[in-house]
Parts: C-alpha cells; sequence; structure tokens
C-alpha cells in the first residue's frame, strides 16, 4: 500500500506519466468509425457582404459529402452563439447583442469568420471541395482600430449599432471623484495602449461529432476547458438538443489560456453536421486557423488621471478605456473588460474614489475574450505604470509612494469603492520580501556595471492584487452573469477503499490529478496513489462549469473537501453501529475512525467494506455505499496578489530590451503543491513578459488583415529570453474558502507586465521618457531613444 | 498538402533530368521552405525531386585557399566542422545562427542559396566571401548569382552541388534577429582579403547587398570605428511589422560594427 501525500507535499505530477511518455488522449488522437473529415472555409475579407456561395463545383468534386452555410443554418432554425453575460450602461441599457450566427448570414465581419463547412471522405477532399466553392463577396472597408472604430463616420458592422459601440459601460462614483480631482495638490495622466494578445495553446483546436440514430443521442469530443458549459450553450441555446440527448467530452487538452473556455461555432456546426451526413465528423485546426478563429485577449486603449495630494497620497483615480470585442460577442466577452477590470483598480492601495468608463466597440477583427488573467493584467497596468508615473512627477520614491497608500494587513477585510471586499493580504510583507529577495540594495552596484559597458539598467515595481475564484453565482448575477459559477464534485469510495473523484473542473496542465488527489489522500487517510481524478466527461461528471479565472482549486477543491466531509460524516455513522459507539464519540484521523478514548477502531477500508457489503449495517436508519457528493458557490473572491520586481538591461545601440532578473513573492493562500504552484507562477510569469516585451497581434486598418499570422511573425517568449526567476510565497489565509486557498493560475499574468515596463522606463528615465507601450520590442525603444531628450552616444 | 509525384534520384544527371522533363517540379533539399508551403496549400508541384539521396553533394573539403561545402551539407555539419571553424570560423558562426537545433540539422547550405530569402543567413556569407557556386552545368560567381528577391542566375534544370568559399584573412558575421522567426532582421558578414575588404548584408532589403562605403573604408582600416559613421540610404530597404526602413539602415551600421568586432575576436 502507499502513502498518504497531502497538503503541502510535491510529489511528482500524476499525469505527467501519460503526457511524457506520448500516451495522452488529445481529440486529434481519436478515431471513430467510418468518420469523415471537416474542413471550415473562412472568410479572407475583415468585412464584406456575402452574396452568395456556389456550391455546385465543391459538390462535385470526389470524395465531398457536404457543404453547409449560413443559408442552411438559417433553413435548421439554428440559434445564434450566446453570450453569457449581459451588461448595460450606465442607466440600466443592455448591451447591443447583435446575433452571432455559427456560419456567416449577409455578411462577414472579420478575416476567418466562418462562410462554410465542408465535409468529405478524407481531409484532403474536404480542403479541395473548399478551394472550391464560389463565394460572391462585396468587399467592405474593415476598422479594425479602437479609436478609428468610434469616429463618426466609420465603417459600421451593424447597422442597429451606432459608432460601433456595443455598451457605454461605468462603474463607481463619478461625482465624487471630479470633486477630489479639483482638491487634489498633484494630478499624473497617462494613456497607454494594452495590445491584442494571441493564446497560442500548444495544442490546436479540434472536435469531433458523433451521432447515432438508434438513441437519437449525439457525443462531442472537443478541446474544451469546460464540457458541460458547452453541452448547455450549445444543446439549449443553439442546436436545441435535450441536455440528456448531448454528450460533451474534453479529453486530455493540451493548454487552454482561456483560448478554449468559449463555445465556440465550430463546435455547434460539426455537431449539427454530424446529424445531417449520418457520419462522425472530424475537425482539426492548423495553427494558422488558430490564429484568425481563437478568441483573442486584451486589446485596449486607455486615459487614466491620478489625483493625489501634496504627500502622494491617492485622492481619485479616473479612467476611460475603449476595449474592443472584435466582431461578434464571444461567450465572456463583454464581460472581461467592465466587470472583470473596473472593480481591480483600487489595486493594493486605500484610494477612496475611483470611476471607470469603458466603451466596449466592436472592430473587424477576431473576436476578443478571456485570455489568462482576463481584465486584471490590464486593470493592474494602468494602476501601476499611472502609480509609477505619479512618482516621478511628485519626487517620491517609487516603492515609498506604495507604502504610503497600501491597505496595511490589520485593515482587512477592506472594501473597496469598486464593489470587491478583499477578505485578507499583506501587500506590504510582500513587498518588503520581494524587495530582499530581489536584492534591491545593490541595484546601484549593478546598474553601474552595467552603464561601464553602454547599457542601461532598470528596476520596476508592481504590487498588485486581483480577484479570482470565479465566482459567487449571486455577486455575478447582479453584474449579468446568465449561469452559476459554483463546482461540484463526487467522491466515490470503491468497496475496497479506493477513491474515484468525479469533478466539474477539467484539467489542461494545471495539475488537477494531483492537486486533487493530495486533498482527498490528506482529508481521508487514503494512499495518493489510490485516488483517481475524472473531468471532462459530461457522461461520467456529474456537472460542472469548468476550468478559468483561477477557480479550479478555490471552488472545485472547495466542492471536493466539501464533499470529503459528507464521506467523513457517513463513515462516522457506519462506524459508530460497528463499534457499537455513539456518533458523537466516534472520531476520524489518519484514515481510522476510532471511539475516543478506547483503541477501538476500524479502518476506512474496513468502514467501506461495511457500506458495500452491508450485513452489518444500520439499514434501517442508512442507505448503503460510500459516495457523497457536494456543489461548492463561494461567498465572495478570492484576492491573491503580491510584489513582482523586474530587472532590465537595455543595449542603447539596438533598442533591446533584455530581461536579467525577475523577483515574485505571492500571496496566494494555502498552497497545496509548492510544484505546481512554483511552475504556475513561472509560467504565468512568462505570459506577462510576453505581452510587455514580444507578443502584438497586429491587423491592418482598412482591409482588416492579421498581420501578425503567424509563429513567424507573433513572437512568444522562449527559454532563452528569460532570466531564472526567484518566486516565493507570502501566504494569508483566505477567510472564506475551506482550505484557505485562493489560486494561482493567474496572478504571474497579471502581476508581471507592469513590473517589466516600469523597469523599461526606469531604465531610460534619465532620458526623458516616462512611458512605453507594450511590447516592449527594439524597434520601438530605438525609435523612443531617436525622439529622446538626449542623443545617444556612439560607440 | 496536394498530391505529388516523389523521385529520389541517385545521380545528378537523373535529377537535372526529372526537374526539366517534368514542368513545375521542384526540388527539394532540406525542404526548410518548401515542406511549409507545401503544407500550406500554396505551392503544388507535380513532383518533388529529393536530392538525399546523392552522396556526392554532402561533405566539406579543404582546397587549401578554398573550402568547398557540398550543396546538400547541413547547417549543424558546417557549424561544427573543424575544418571551417579553423579557416573561417566567421562561416561556421553563420551556419551555428541559423533558424534553431531542428532547422540545422535539416536545412541545407545549397538550398539556402537556392532559394535566396531576402532575410537568410548564407546569402550574406556567400556574396561577403565571394564565394563560387558550383552548379551541374557551371560555376556562378556570388556577385552574378543573387539577383533580388527569391531570384537567383539559376536556369531550369540546373542544381547547385556545392559552394567554393576562398579562405579569408578574417571574417566574422553579425545578426540581428527578427524577434519572432529568427530570420535576420539585419545580418552583416564582413571578409578581409589581401586585396580588400567585402561587406554584405542581408536582412536590410529585397536580397542580399554589398556596401562600397564600408568595404573602401574597412580596406584602409579594418576596425569597428571605421564604419561607425557610415550610414546607409533607407532607399530599397524593408519596412514591416517588425521594423521600418530606417531602424534597418541603423541596424546595418550596428550589425557591421559588430561583425569586424567578430572578425578581430
Amino acid at each position: 500500500m502507499g502513502n498518504v501525500i497531502g497538503i503541502g507535499a510535491a510529489p511528482k505530477r500524476k499525469e505527467d506519466q501519460r503526457f511524457l511518455t506520448g500516451r495522452g488522449n488529445y481529440v486529434s488522437d481519436i478515431k471513430r468509425p467510418g468518420m469523415a473529415a471537416g474542413v471550415f472555409v473562412r472568410s479572407p475579407h475583415g468585412h464584406a457582404v456575402l452574396r452568395g456561395i456556389d456550391k455546385s463545383a465543391a459538390l462535385a468534386a470526389p470524395g465531398v459529402i457536404a457543404v453547409l452555410t449560413g443559408e442552411d443554418v438559417k433553413a435548421d432554425g439554428l440559434g445564434s452563439l450566446p453570450c453569457g453575460w449581459g451588461i448595460s450602461d450606465a442607466k440600466g441599457v443592455p448591451m447591443k447583442e447583435p446575433p452571432f450566427p455559427m456560419l456567416a448570414q449577409g455578411k462577414v465581419r472579420f478575416v476567418g469568420d466562418m462562410v462554410a463547412f465542408v465535409v468529405a471522405e478524407t481531409p484532403e477532399q474536404a480542403n479541395v471541395g473548399a478551394e472550391l466553392l464560389k463565394i460572391d463577396y462585396e468587399v467592405l472597408p474593415s476598422v479594425v482600430g479602437l479609436l478609428e472604430a468610434v469616429r463618426p463616420n466609420a465603417p459600421q458592422l451593424f447597422d442597429d449599432v451606432p459608432n460601433n459601440i456595443c455598451c457605454d459601460w461605468e462603474l463607481g462614483d463619478k461625482a465624487a471623484v471630479e470633486t477630489a480631482f479639483k482638491k487634489a495638490a498633484h494630478v499624473a495622466k497617462l494613456s497607454l495602449v494594452n495590445n491584442r494578445l494571441i493564446g497560442n495553446p500548444m495544442e490546436p483546436r479540434a472536435a469531433i461529432a458523433e451521432y447515432e440514430p438508434g438513441t437519437d443521442r449525439f457525443t462531442l469530443w472537443t478541446t474544451s476547458q469546460f464540457p458541460h458549459v458547452v453541452r448547455f450553450l450549445m444543446g439549449a441555446l443553439v442546436l436545441n438538443i435535450p441536455q440528456h440527448k448531448l454528450r460533451v467530452v474534453a479529453p486530455d487538452v493540451g493548454g487552454g489560456f482561456g483560448v478554449k473556455q468559449f463555445h465556440y461555432g465550430e463546435e455547434a456546426v460539426i455537431t449539427w453536421a454530424a446529424k445531417r451526413v449520418r457520419r462522425p465528423v472530424k475537425w482539426v485546426a492548423s495553427r494558422s486557423e488558430g490564429y484568425v478563429s481563437d478568441r483573442h485577449g486584451r486589446d485596449h486603449v486607455t486615459e487614466a488621471e491620478l489625483a493625489l495630494d501634496e504627500t502622494g497620497k491617492f485622492l481619485a483615480f479616473r479612467v476611460n478605456t475603449l476595449a474592443n470585442m472584435g466582431g461578434y460577442l464571444s461567450t465572456f466577452g463583454p464581460n472581461i473588460p467592465t466587470n472583470l477590470y473596473g472593480p481591480l483598480l483600487g489595486g493594493v492601495y486605500t484610494t477612496p474614489a475611483i470611476y471607470c468608463n469603458v466603451k466596449v466597440v466592436f472592430t473587424n477583427t477576431v473576436p476578443v475574450d478571456a485570455y489568462r488573467g482576463a481584465g486584471r493584467p490590464e486593470a493592474t497596468f494602468v494602476l501601476e505604470r499611472i502609480v509609477d508615473v505619479a512618482a516621478s512627477e511628485m519626487g517620491i520614491d517609487r516603492v515609498e509612494i506604495r507604502r504610503r497608500n497600501m491597505i496595511p494587513k490589520e485593515a482587512y477585510p477592506y472594501q473597496t469603492p469598486v464593489l470587491v471586499q478583499y477578505d485578507s493580504g499583506d501587500p506590504m510583507g510582500c513587498l518588503d520580501g520581494a524587495l530582499v529577495a530581489a536584492d534591491v540594495k545593490n541595484f546601484g552596484i549593478r546598474k553601474a556595471a552595467s552603464a561601464s559597458k553602454g547599457k542601461f539598467r532598470g528596476l520596476g515595481y508592481s504590487t498588485y492584487v486581483e480577484a479570482c475564484g470565479l465566482a459567487p453565482s449571486r455577486f455575478a448575477g447582479r453584474l449579468g452573469a446568465r449561469g452559476g459559477l459554483y463546482e461540484s464534485a463526487t467522491v466515490r469510495v470503491h468497496p475496497t477503499g479506493q477513491v474515484t473523484v468525479m469533478i466539474g473542473t477539467h484539467n489542461h496542465g494545471q495539475g488537477h490529478e494531483t492537486t486533487f488527489a493530495q486533498i482527498v489522500s490528506e482529508k481521508l487517510g487514503v494512499a495518493f496513489e489510490n485516488v483517481d481524478i475524472v473531468f471532462g466527461d459530461t457522461d461520467r461528471v456529474q456537472f460542472g462549469m469548468g476550468t478559468y479565472g483561477s477557480r479550479s482549486l478555490v471552488v472545485g477543491g472547495a466542492a471536493l473537501s466539501k464533499a470529503t466531509d459528507k464521506v467523513i460524516a457517513k463513515g462516522k455513522k457506519i462506524a459508530s453501529h460497528l463499534l457499537e459507539a455513539a456518533e458523537v464519540d466516534i472520531q476520524f484521523e489518519a484514515g481510522k475512525f476510532s471511539v475516543a478514548g478506547t483503541d477501538r477502531s476500524k479502518t476506512f477500508e474496513e468502514i467501506a467494506g461495511a457500506a458495500y457489503v452491508p450485513h452489518n449495517y444500520p439499514l434501517e436508519v442508512l442507505e448503503p455505499g460510500l459516495e457523497e457528493q457536494a456543489y461548492y458557490d463561494p461567498v465572495n473572491f478570492t484576492y491573491p496578489g503580491g510584489c513582482h520586481i523586474a530587472e532590465v538591461e537595455v543595449d542603447p545601440e539596438t533598442g533591446t530590451v533584455t530581461l536579467v532578473n525577475y523577483t515574485a513573492v505571492d500571496d496566494v493562500g494555502t498552497v497545496i503543491n509548492p510544484m505546481i504552484v512554483e511552475g504556475q507562477l513561472h509560467g504565468g510569469i512568462v505570459q506577462g513578459v510576453g505581452q510587455a516585451l514580444f507578443e502584438n497581434a497586429v491587423y491592418d486598418e482598412g482591409s482588416g488583415q492579421l498581420l501578425s499570422g503567424s509563429l513567424m511573425d507573433y513572437c512568444m517568449p522562449r527559454a532563452d529570453h528569460l532570466p531564472m526567476m526567484k518566486v516565493a510565497t507570502h501566504s494569508t489565509l483566505c477567510t472564506h474558502t475551506p482550505m484557505g486557498v485562493k489560486g494561482c493560475g493567474e496572478v504571474g499574468t497579471i502581476g508581471s507586465p507592469a513590473a517589466v515596463i516600469n523597469a523599461v522606463v526606469d531604465a531610460l528615465s534619465h532620458l526623458g521618457v516616462t512611458h512605453v507601450d507594450m511590447p516592449a520590442t527594439p524597434n520601438r525603444i530605438w525609435r523612443l531613444l531617436q525622439n529622446a531628450s538626449l542623443p545617444v552616444a556612439a560607440e | 498538402m496536394k498530391p505529388f509525384s516523389y523521385h529520389q534520384p541517385d545521380q545528378i544527371p537523373d535529377a537535372a533530368r526529372l526537374l526539366t522533363s517534368i514542368e513545375d517540379s521542384k526540388l527539394v533539399a532540406g525542404g526548410m521552405t518548401l515542406i511549409p508551403t507545401l503544407k500550406q496549400r500554396l505551392a503544388n508541384p507535380p513532383a518533388l525531386v529529393d536530392l538525399s539521396k546523392l552522396g556526392s553533394l554532402k561533405g566539406i573539403t579543404d582546397g587549401g585557399a578554398t573550402i568547398t561545402i557540398g550543396a546538400m551539407t547541413p547547417h549543424a555539419v558546417v557549424a561544427a566542422s573543424k575544418l571551417v571553424q579553423a579557416k573561417t570560423p566567421g562561416l561556421a558562426a553563420l551556419a551555428s545562427m541559423i533558424g534553431d537545433p531542428a532547422v540545422r540539422s535539416r536545412g541545407t547550405i545549397g538550398g539556402s542559396v537556392a532559394n535566396n530569402d531576402p532575410a537568410a543567413d548564407y546569402p550574406a556569407g556567400v556574396l561577403g566571401l565571394g564565394a563560387t557556386i558550383v552548379t551541374s552545368v557551371r560555376e556562378i560567381a556570388a556577385d552574378k548569382f543573387f539577383l533580388g528577391l527569391f531570384e537567383t542566375a539559376l536556369v531550369p534544370g540546373e542544381i547547385i552541388t556545392a559552394i567554393r568559399f576562398p579562405v579569408p584573412l578574417k571574417a566574422g558575421y553579425a545578426k540581428f534577429k527578427a524577434p519572432a522567426s529568427r530570420y535576420a532582421l539585419v545580418g552583416v558578414f564582413v571578409a578581409k582579403f589581401a586585396d580588400g575588404v567585402r561587406v554584405a548584408v542581408t536582412g536590410a532589403g529585397s536580397g542580399v547587398f554589398r556596401v562600397p562605403p564600408m568595404e573602401a573604408a574597412l580596406s584602409s582600416n579594418f576596425d569597428p570605428s571605421a564604419v561607425a559613421a557610415i550610414k546607409i540610404d533607407t532607399d530599397g530597404l524593408t519596412s514591416d511589422i517588425h521594423a521600418e526602413a530606417d531602424y534597418r539602415a541603423h541596424l546595418v551600421t550596428v550589425m557591421a560594427k559588430r561583425a569586424v568586432d567578430a572578425a578581430l575576436s
């Protein structure tokens, strides 16, 4: 028998056995009998009227089984792709919500918009069929930039959405903020762009759908972070398939980062097609196809103003943002730059008045939705940048101005002026820890050493907090959520004492099979190896909202903890009977039920056995079996945060920024598996560094073409871009989650962009540089230096 | 990928015959450009003629005052060659900077030179060293070989068999990598010979080119300072989402200095 491996231990990940030996089971590994191949035909234009599609040559091509278009969707009376959040403006007027047909009808609105689906015997035949479609487009001018899209004469995506504005959203006390600005000793101002990103999970999206006429049941295998939500949205709202007739399976999934937490049109089309052609149909995206169809992230233009008194205390913060939605509303689209952005503008500071206006805007680009961090990196970037600007303008040290405004540890729980109440935290403790870990006191020596080589060295801070563990359903409902955000877990104890957990979150790289097994191993005292975690199949798992928003451990882990408690409670009843003692006298510890104050006990396995072979069992009052289920709806968000310190070196000759040191001290609450937490922090930081220094999705204004359409032009961070990182935790416990956990999936991505850019600006501040937009590419830095106040000395 | 016929001749004349007899057929060397193009269905050749069975096209030979590198020699072999490292370390260094380990293991010098990608590294080395391109039918001087964007002096059916490099007194290569692709945003190869210096630039324009003012300056003083003040004209230089022409022009000067530095170190 193996060992208990519990909370705080760092076993190797269970799932890596299959991943590292090539035995994973991804959607594209799956083959179904009689499977046909599907190819999506996508718009090559950013904006065009779809005048007609001639299918005849395609249908006549060898092997082509079917060609489906928006007209067929309409004829079959299918629904529009739903948006899961409905936001409203200040007057309560709901957002404009134009239909998002799964295959374009009447118009195409971005390069990559789906126009047709070709099904054939082989992928090659489907590709040939796709090339034979004759599509008549009347090309219209595209608008891709936010400032351009809201201009009076801009191309209009939808006739009934004037100025392309989906919603003019606001949060906070506008009047109080205006009053505070009038009293301010200093106002810092900053205009910035939060660059558009492409998620790039290692596994491209894919789907297989199958229809069984005998049972009238559908099965969809899809690369999804939330199969139950896909079943609900697609079955109930798009295809009109009853929930009990639809199975959605998300098997091993190779990374998500948000890209796979939406219900995509491809899923609906392929499921619908499978019934029409009475064959299983498979589609696997290429990387290039992913670039023009995976939902993009970020893409804001922001004007921010911070009012301060003469001592540098923040009096009020005002933020006006334009946020890009792309061509249609994706599943969570309008929620990201509003509800997940505005409430974070308080940061770790005591700013008493905050006002935020966000205009949510349609453009001829891929729909924009959640990408790791989702709204919180954007908020953190605005706030942590303007704090540096204010410090510099007022001549206050950047660490000192943060200290003067930070929420002290003893002030928690802390109610911000923007909806959220932080339950716990210690931002000052994280800052102090990071200052030591980053060896800030010797930075001057390192800066001088860089200067002697002709390089500029800079240090950047980001002291931040985020809101995750999505989400308290009632709170979310008030903000416009159209679904619940709880999680569920079933703990099935087998007659022999081994345990299978069915949980509604989805593991696509986060190590859930390990972390969740550790929780069960700790709580039930069963061996780590005797616990399996099942997820990603609506026929096997009762229900679930999936994995995103750093919610799996916080919300799913809480459900698992509750279900495990129920198992223990029932076990105590069984033990009370077997040990002939009062239930209140039964203790459970280290896998044993015992009678307090005696040496009489039963092992967990004995109790499990008794539950399934109930010969000596209180059948009159207790059901046989040992399987318990719990749903958990959180009472609040969780608020992980911390302090990140980036150190960069800039080569003024080429403009190259090199990240030379990186330190993060984060408060993630209780740590279940420190190795996995460290990995999440590393990965998160690298994604934030990618945004700060390398990644940029660029569209061509007018044509709507994606210019950064492949990995040849879209720069992902690589191992040789990065230093060894110093990552540590300084945790306070969450006061409302069962285990005190806060979540760690996104903190790295949220804290890091501001730290890196603050470091770049610091390195160049002696030249009069006050801001650098992301990504800080060599070309951009060189150009800034050409325009900077001091000439760059030639060698 | 669209269907095509596939041939693996073991004699150069057979390869040349296939190439001329099947219209629009393509040679495959390392396939580093061709295979992705086929996968994206951007090319539809009826036949591929794979050169990998032509053993005589592989390997590096010492000709005393020259080094001859077979067309099918992968970059990794050139980078690791003791002979190239000893006689022309700048060329070995160039080969070590191409792509990534997978590309260096598959990609070949002949394929790179024949493709003449405007941002490829080898054209800078070949032009900078004044090499000779040896083909199945003739020899072509580097100065007459590279004709612009993906264009060369090769005629239909002509196959590069080797590149013959004169051994310089000193040579160096400096490359500013495009952040995503790691092709040369700007790459500069400098080579010093008894009769003068050659400077070749890749990545900056529509094809590899020489910089006579830098060559003249370095011929009288082979030192980074000699080129530090020489700016090249932005006319004809590339502007794209990664770098505008003026930045590329600036980088030519910076990389020229660093290439001379590398040659001297």
